[in-house]
Protein backbone atom coordinates (compact mmCIF):
# COMPACT_ATOMS: atom_id res chain seq x y z
CA UNK A 1 0.00 0.00 0.00
CA UNK A 2 1.35 3.05 -0.85
CA UNK A 3 1.69 6.06 1.96
CA UNK A 4 -0.84 8.61 2.27
CA UNK A 5 0.95 10.98 4.61
CA UNK A 6 4.00 12.54 3.74
CA UNK A 7 6.04 14.77 5.50
CA UNK A 8 5.26 18.29 3.60
CA UNK A 9 4.90 22.13 3.96
CA UNK A 10 1.13 22.31 6.29
CA UNK A 11 0.73 18.72 7.32
CA UNK A 12 -0.48 18.29 10.99
CA UNK A 13 1.11 16.70 13.45
CA UNK A 14 1.79 14.99 16.88
CA UNK A 15 4.36 15.18 18.89
CA UNK A 16 4.93 12.18 20.61
CA UNK A 17 7.64 12.88 23.28
CA UNK A 18 7.94 14.06 26.63
CA UNK A 19 5.67 16.97 28.54
CA UNK A 20 3.91 18.27 24.69
CA UNK A 21 2.46 14.73 24.47
CA UNK A 22 -0.51 14.69 21.96
CA UNK A 23 0.52 18.61 21.18
CA UNK A 24 -0.56 19.24 17.93
CA UNK A 25 1.66 21.37 14.74
CA UNK A 26 1.90 21.76 11.64
CA UNK A 27 5.10 21.82 9.71
CA UNK A 28 6.35 24.77 8.85
CA UNK A 29 9.22 23.42 7.13
CA UNK A 30 11.89 20.98 6.47
CA UNK A 31 15.03 21.55 7.96
CA UNK A 32 16.78 18.57 7.15
CA UNK A 33 16.02 14.81 6.74
CA UNK A 34 15.93 14.60 10.65
CA UNK A 35 13.91 18.19 11.66
CA UNK A 36 11.27 19.81 10.71
CA UNK A 37 10.33 23.23 11.73
CA UNK A 38 6.87 23.57 13.61
CA UNK A 39 4.51 25.81 14.32
CA UNK A 40 1.39 26.50 16.65
CA UNK A 41 -0.66 29.80 16.60
CA UNK A 42 0.17 29.96 20.63
CA UNK A 43 3.40 29.30 20.40
CA UNK A 44 7.09 30.38 18.89
CA UNK A 45 8.19 28.35 15.77
CA UNK A 46 10.54 25.55 16.67
CA UNK A 47 12.59 23.05 15.11
CA UNK A 48 11.52 19.30 16.55
CA UNK A 49 13.16 16.34 15.21
CA UNK A 50 10.98 13.42 12.96
CA UNK A 51 11.45 10.97 15.45
CA UNK A 52 8.91 13.00 18.12
CA UNK A 53 6.30 13.74 15.64
CA UNK A 54 3.66 11.66 13.86
CA UNK A 55 1.74 12.56 10.98
CA UNK A 56 -1.35 12.73 11.19
CA UNK A 57 -4.06 12.52 8.29
CA UNK A 58 -4.99 16.59 7.94
CA UNK A 59 -2.87 19.04 5.80
CA UNK A 60 -3.64 22.74 5.32
CA UNK A 61 -2.58 24.92 2.65
CA UNK A 62 0.00 27.52 3.68
CA UNK A 63 3.25 28.32 2.01
CA UNK A 64 6.86 27.35 3.50
CA UNK A 65 7.89 29.48 6.06
CA UNK A 66 4.30 31.12 6.75
CA UNK A 67 3.66 33.90 9.02
CA UNK A 68 1.61 33.48 12.28
CA UNK A 69 -1.38 35.67 10.79
CA UNK A 70 -1.72 33.17 8.05
CA UNK A 71 -1.01 30.15 9.89
CA UNK A 72 -4.00 31.05 12.23
CA UNK A 73 -6.03 32.08 9.40
CA UNK A 74 -5.48 28.78 7.82
CA UNK A 75 -6.18 26.45 11.02
CA UNK A 76 -9.30 28.69 11.24
CA UNK A 77 -10.70 28.12 7.93
CA UNK A 78 -10.25 25.06 7.80
CA UNK A 79 -10.94 23.76 11.35
CA UNK A 80 -8.33 21.00 11.46
CA UNK A 81 -7.71 20.91 15.05
CA UNK A 82 -10.91 20.67 16.23
CA UNK A 83 -11.42 17.69 13.62
CA UNK A 84 -8.50 15.99 15.02
CA UNK A 85 -10.09 16.21 17.78
CA UNK A 86 -13.81 14.69 16.45
CA UNK A 87 -11.67 12.14 15.11
CA UNK A 88 -11.19 8.53 16.59
CA UNK A 89 -7.49 9.05 17.22
CA UNK A 90 -8.24 12.34 19.16
CA UNK A 91 -10.83 11.11 20.96
CA UNK A 92 -8.87 8.04 22.14
CA UNK A 93 -6.16 10.60 23.34
CA UNK A 94 -8.22 12.78 24.98
CA UNK A 95 -10.28 9.61 26.64
CA UNK A 96 -6.51 8.55 27.58
CA UNK A 97 -5.66 11.79 29.13
CA UNK A 98 -8.78 11.74 31.07
CA UNK A 99 -8.43 8.67 32.60
CA UNK A 100 -4.62 9.74 33.77
CA UNK A 101 -6.15 12.55 35.71
CA UNK A 102 -8.91 10.73 37.55
CA UNK A 103 -8.91 11.26 40.90
CA UNK A 104 -9.63 8.11 43.33
CA UNK A 105 -12.91 8.73 44.08
CA UNK A 106 -14.01 9.30 40.25
CA UNK A 107 -12.18 5.71 39.81
CA UNK A 108 -14.58 4.32 42.10
CA UNK A 109 -17.75 6.01 40.45
CA UNK A 110 -16.34 4.91 36.99
CA UNK A 111 -15.99 1.77 38.25
CA UNK A 112 -19.47 1.68 39.41
CA UNK A 113 -21.10 2.69 36.50
CA UNK A 114 -18.99 0.03 34.72
CA UNK A 115 -20.52 -2.40 36.71
CA UNK A 116 -23.86 -1.35 36.59
CA UNK A 117 -23.73 -1.34 32.93
CA UNK A 118 -22.48 -4.69 32.39
CA UNK A 119 -25.14 -5.96 34.98
CA UNK A 120 -27.91 -4.46 32.48
CA UNK A 121 -26.03 -5.39 29.64
CA UNK A 122 -25.78 -9.23 30.98
CA UNK A 123 -29.82 -9.20 31.91
CA UNK A 124 -30.79 -8.54 28.54
CA UNK A 125 -28.45 -10.85 26.81
CA UNK A 126 -30.11 -13.61 29.43
CA UNK A 127 -33.40 -12.34 28.50
CA UNK A 128 -32.72 -12.96 24.70
CA UNK A 129 -31.16 -16.14 25.13
CA UNK A 130 -33.58 -18.12 26.98
CA UNK A 131 -36.60 -16.52 24.60
CA UNK A 132 -34.83 -18.05 21.71
CA UNK A 133 -34.35 -21.29 23.37
CA UNK B 1 36.44 63.25 82.45
CA UNK B 2 34.57 64.75 85.39
CA UNK B 3 34.35 63.75 88.79
CA UNK B 4 30.72 63.56 88.69
CA UNK B 5 29.81 62.80 85.28
CA UNK B 6 26.72 61.17 85.18
CA UNK B 7 26.14 57.67 83.83
CA UNK B 8 25.12 58.11 80.51
CA UNK B 9 22.02 55.46 79.98
CA UNK B 10 23.17 54.21 76.86
CA UNK B 11 26.49 52.90 75.27
CA UNK B 12 29.38 55.19 75.50
CA UNK B 13 30.17 57.24 72.42
CA UNK B 14 32.49 55.51 70.12
CA UNK B 15 35.63 57.57 68.87
CA UNK B 16 37.14 56.99 65.86
CA UNK B 17 40.37 59.25 66.67
CA UNK B 18 40.92 60.38 70.12
CA UNK B 19 38.82 63.63 70.30
CA UNK B 20 36.53 62.56 66.93
CA UNK B 21 33.41 61.05 68.08
CA UNK B 22 31.88 58.31 65.54
CA UNK B 23 28.57 59.73 65.34
CA UNK B 24 27.24 62.97 64.90
CA UNK B 25 25.34 65.23 67.29
CA UNK B 26 21.94 64.43 66.47
CA UNK B 27 22.84 60.44 66.37
CA UNK B 28 24.64 61.57 69.89
CA UNK B 29 21.30 63.19 71.20
CA UNK B 30 19.51 59.67 70.23
CA UNK B 31 22.04 57.33 71.67
CA UNK B 32 22.36 58.78 74.95
CA UNK B 33 18.19 59.25 75.30
CA UNK B 34 18.19 62.93 76.13
CA UNK B 35 14.65 63.11 74.04
CA UNK B 36 13.58 60.93 77.24
CA UNK B 37 14.70 63.70 79.51
CA UNK B 38 11.19 65.69 79.66
CA UNK B 39 8.83 67.57 82.15
CA UNK B 40 6.65 64.95 82.91
CA UNK B 41 9.62 63.11 83.77
CA UNK B 42 10.81 65.34 86.21
CA UNK B 43 13.61 66.64 84.02
CA UNK B 44 15.85 63.55 84.41
CA UNK B 45 16.20 60.60 82.88
CA UNK B 46 13.33 57.89 83.15
CA UNK B 47 14.71 55.08 85.97
CA UNK B 48 12.76 51.76 86.04
CA UNK B 49 13.29 49.85 89.51
CA UNK B 50 14.72 46.65 88.81
CA UNK B 51 11.95 43.96 89.81
CA UNK B 52 12.81 42.13 93.04
CA UNK B 53 14.00 38.25 92.86
CA UNK B 54 12.13 36.46 94.13
CA UNK B 55 13.04 35.61 97.79
CA UNK B 56 15.35 31.83 97.44
CA UNK B 57 13.29 29.34 99.10
CA UNK B 58 14.71 28.99 102.69
CA UNK B 59 16.13 25.41 103.84
CA UNK B 60 18.65 24.09 105.74
CA UNK B 61 21.95 23.63 104.62
CA UNK B 62 23.17 20.23 104.31
CA UNK B 63 25.39 19.51 107.14
CA UNK B 64 27.93 17.35 104.69
CA UNK B 65 29.17 17.22 101.38
CA UNK B 66 27.95 14.39 99.49
CA UNK B 67 30.66 11.62 99.37
CA UNK B 68 30.05 10.71 96.40
CA UNK B 69 29.62 12.78 93.22
CA UNK B 70 25.95 13.34 92.49
CA UNK B 71 25.42 12.91 88.81
CA UNK B 72 23.85 15.92 87.06
CA UNK B 73 21.55 14.73 84.13
CA UNK B 74 22.71 16.20 80.95
CA UNK B 75 20.44 19.33 80.08
CA UNK B 76 17.94 18.42 77.49
CA UNK B 77 17.95 21.16 74.57
CA UNK B 78 16.06 19.05 71.91
CA UNK B 79 12.56 20.17 71.78
CA UNK B 80 10.04 18.20 70.04
CA UNK B 81 8.97 20.09 67.77
CA UNK B 82 4.80 19.31 66.48
CA UNK B 83 4.48 16.65 63.17
CA UNK B 84 3.67 18.14 60.17
CA UNK B 85 0.73 18.00 58.67
CA UNK B 86 0.95 17.17 54.85
CA UNK B 87 -0.87 19.70 53.27
CA UNK B 88 -2.91 17.91 51.52
CA UNK B 89 -4.32 16.56 54.71
CA UNK B 90 -7.02 18.39 56.13
CA UNK B 91 -10.40 17.90 58.64
CA UNK B 92 -12.42 16.15 56.02
CA UNK B 93 -9.84 14.47 53.84
CA UNK B 94 -10.72 11.22 52.56
CA UNK B 95 -7.23 9.29 53.16
CA UNK B 96 -6.36 5.50 51.98
CA UNK B 97 -4.50 3.67 54.93
CA UNK B 98 -1.99 1.62 54.10
CA UNK B 99 -0.84 -0.54 56.58
CA UNK B 100 -2.51 -2.92 59.46
CA UNK B 101 -5.82 -4.83 59.45
CA UNK B 102 -7.49 -1.90 58.01
CA UNK B 103 -5.59 -1.58 54.77
CA UNK B 104 -7.10 -0.64 51.41
CA UNK B 105 -9.92 1.41 53.77
CA UNK B 106 -10.98 4.58 52.47
CA UNK B 107 -11.17 6.90 55.89
CA UNK B 108 -12.02 10.16 56.91
CA UNK B 109 -9.43 12.39 58.67
CA UNK B 110 -11.31 14.74 61.73
CA UNK B 111 -8.24 16.04 63.32
CA UNK B 112 -4.62 15.52 64.26
CA UNK B 113 -3.69 14.88 67.85
CA UNK B 114 -1.61 16.31 69.91
CA UNK B 115 1.19 13.75 69.39
CA UNK B 116 0.84 14.39 65.76
CA UNK B 117 -0.82 11.17 64.83
CA UNK B 118 -3.91 11.33 63.16
CA UNK B 119 -7.50 10.83 63.97
CA UNK B 120 -9.88 9.18 61.59
CA UNK B 121 -12.74 7.05 61.28
CA UNK B 122 -14.29 5.11 58.83
CA UNK B 123 -17.04 6.21 59.95
CA UNK B 124 -17.79 2.69 61.89
CA UNK B 125 -21.14 2.46 60.49
CA UNK B 126 -20.39 2.47 56.69
CA UNK B 127 -17.18 0.22 56.41
CA UNK B 128 -16.03 -0.82 59.89
CA UNK B 129 -12.83 1.31 61.13
CA UNK B 130 -12.82 2.55 64.37
CA UNK B 131 -11.88 5.76 65.79
CA UNK B 132 -8.30 5.09 65.91
CA UNK B 133 -5.20 6.67 65.37
CA UNK B 134 -2.33 6.69 62.69
CA UNK B 135 0.15 8.27 61.43
CA UNK B 136 0.05 9.98 58.71
CA UNK B 137 3.12 8.00 56.93
CA UNK B 138 0.97 5.86 56.50
CA UNK B 139 -1.89 6.80 54.69
CA UNK B 140 -2.02 7.83 50.94
CA UNK B 141 -4.50 11.06 51.19
CA UNK B 142 -7.17 11.65 48.07
CA UNK B 143 -8.81 15.01 47.22
CA UNK B 144 -11.84 14.14 47.90
CA UNK B 145 -13.48 15.77 51.33
CA UNK B 146 -15.89 15.34 53.44
CA UNK B 147 -17.35 18.18 55.47
CA UNK B 148 -16.60 18.21 58.96
CA UNK B 149 -17.41 20.99 60.17
CA UNK B 150 -20.17 20.06 62.70
CA UNK B 151 -17.55 17.68 64.66
CA UNK B 152 -16.15 18.72 67.79
CA UNK B 153 -12.81 16.64 68.26
CA UNK B 154 -11.59 18.95 70.68
CA UNK B 155 -12.46 16.06 73.35
CA UNK B 156 -9.60 13.57 71.96
CA UNK B 157 -6.79 12.81 72.86
CA UNK B 158 -4.00 10.42 72.91
CA UNK B 159 -5.00 9.07 76.37
CA UNK B 160 -8.29 8.20 74.92
CA UNK B 161 -6.84 5.79 72.61
CA UNK B 162 -4.35 3.94 75.53
CA UNK B 163 -5.68 0.45 76.24
CA UNK B 164 -6.75 -0.30 80.03
CA UNK B 165 -3.62 -2.48 81.54
CA UNK B 166 -4.55 -5.79 81.93
CA UNK B 167 -4.55 -7.07 85.51
CA UNK B 168 -1.91 -10.02 86.19
CA UNK B 169 -3.41 -13.35 86.30
CA UNK B 170 -1.92 -15.75 89.02
CA UNK B 171 0.05 -18.54 87.98
CA UNK B 172 -1.07 -21.45 89.58
CA UNK B 173 -1.53 -25.54 88.98
CA UNK B 174 -5.19 -25.04 88.96
CA UNK B 175 -4.93 -22.35 86.39
CA UNK B 176 -2.11 -24.27 84.40
CA UNK B 177 -4.87 -27.47 84.07
CA UNK B 178 -7.72 -25.36 83.45
CA UNK B 179 -8.45 -24.89 80.07
CA UNK B 180 -7.77 -21.37 79.50
CA UNK B 181 -10.95 -19.56 78.90
CA UNK B 182 -10.14 -16.05 77.07
CA UNK B 183 -12.04 -13.27 78.29
CA UNK B 184 -13.72 -11.33 75.65
CA UNK B 185 -12.38 -7.87 75.94
CA UNK B 186 -15.04 -5.32 75.98
CA UNK B 187 -15.15 -1.84 74.60
CA UNK B 188 -15.35 0.60 77.22
CA UNK B 189 -18.61 2.32 77.16
CA UNK B 190 -17.28 5.52 76.83
CA UNK B 191 -15.89 4.49 73.50
CA UNK B 192 -18.85 3.15 71.99
CA UNK B 193 -20.79 6.35 72.97
CA UNK B 194 -18.30 8.58 70.91
CA UNK B 195 -18.06 6.12 68.23
CA UNK B 196 -22.19 6.34 67.75
CA UNK B 197 -21.38 10.36 67.90
CA UNK B 198 -19.44 10.94 65.41
CA UNK B 199 -20.87 8.40 63.23
CA UNK B 200 -24.54 10.32 63.62
CA UNK B 201 -22.65 13.83 62.42
CA UNK B 202 -20.42 12.27 59.72
CA UNK B 203 -23.06 10.47 58.10
CA UNK B 204 -25.47 13.27 57.79
CA UNK B 205 -22.84 14.50 55.13
CA UNK B 206 -22.27 11.96 53.26
CA UNK B 207 -24.32 11.33 50.12
CA UNK B 208 -24.96 7.97 49.23
CA UNK B 209 -22.51 8.14 46.75
CA UNK B 210 -19.70 8.92 49.34
CA UNK B 211 -20.80 6.31 51.35
CA UNK B 212 -20.50 4.01 48.95
CA UNK B 213 -16.81 5.52 48.49
CA UNK B 214 -15.75 4.58 52.10
CA UNK B 215 -17.72 0.96 52.09
CA UNK B 216 -15.20 -0.21 49.05
CA UNK B 217 -11.59 -0.69 49.66
CA UNK B 218 -8.46 0.59 47.56
CA UNK B 219 -6.71 -2.20 45.73
CA UNK B 220 -4.14 -2.56 42.76
CA UNK B 221 -4.90 -4.76 39.46
CA UNK B 222 -2.26 -5.66 37.14
CA UNK B 223 -1.40 -2.82 35.25
CA UNK B 224 -2.01 0.23 37.57
CA UNK B 225 1.13 2.14 38.27
CA UNK B 226 0.78 4.07 41.77
CA UNK B 227 3.07 6.33 41.18
CA UNK B 228 1.19 7.92 38.53
CA UNK B 229 -2.32 7.82 39.86
CA UNK B 230 -3.91 10.82 40.85
CA UNK B 231 -5.73 10.38 43.84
Amino acid sequence: MPFSRYVEIGRVALINYGEEYGKLVVISDVVDQNRALVDRPDEVRRIINFKRLVLTDFKIDIPRLAKKKVLTAALEESEVFSKFENSTWGKKLAKRSLKATQTDFERYQAAVARRKKSAAVKKVFNKLKSTSE
Amino acid sequence: MAPAAKKEPRAPAKELAPGISAQGRSKTYKRRGLWAIKKKNGGKFPVHEKQAKPAEAEGKAPRFYPADDVKKPLKRRHVQKPTKLRSSITPGTVLILLAGRFKGKRVVFLGQLPSGLLLVTGPFKVNGVPLKRVNQAYVIATSTKVDTKALNISKFDDAFFKAAEEPKKKKGEEEFFKAETEEKKELSKEYIERQKEVDTVLLKALSPELKGYLGARFTLKAHDRPHLMKF
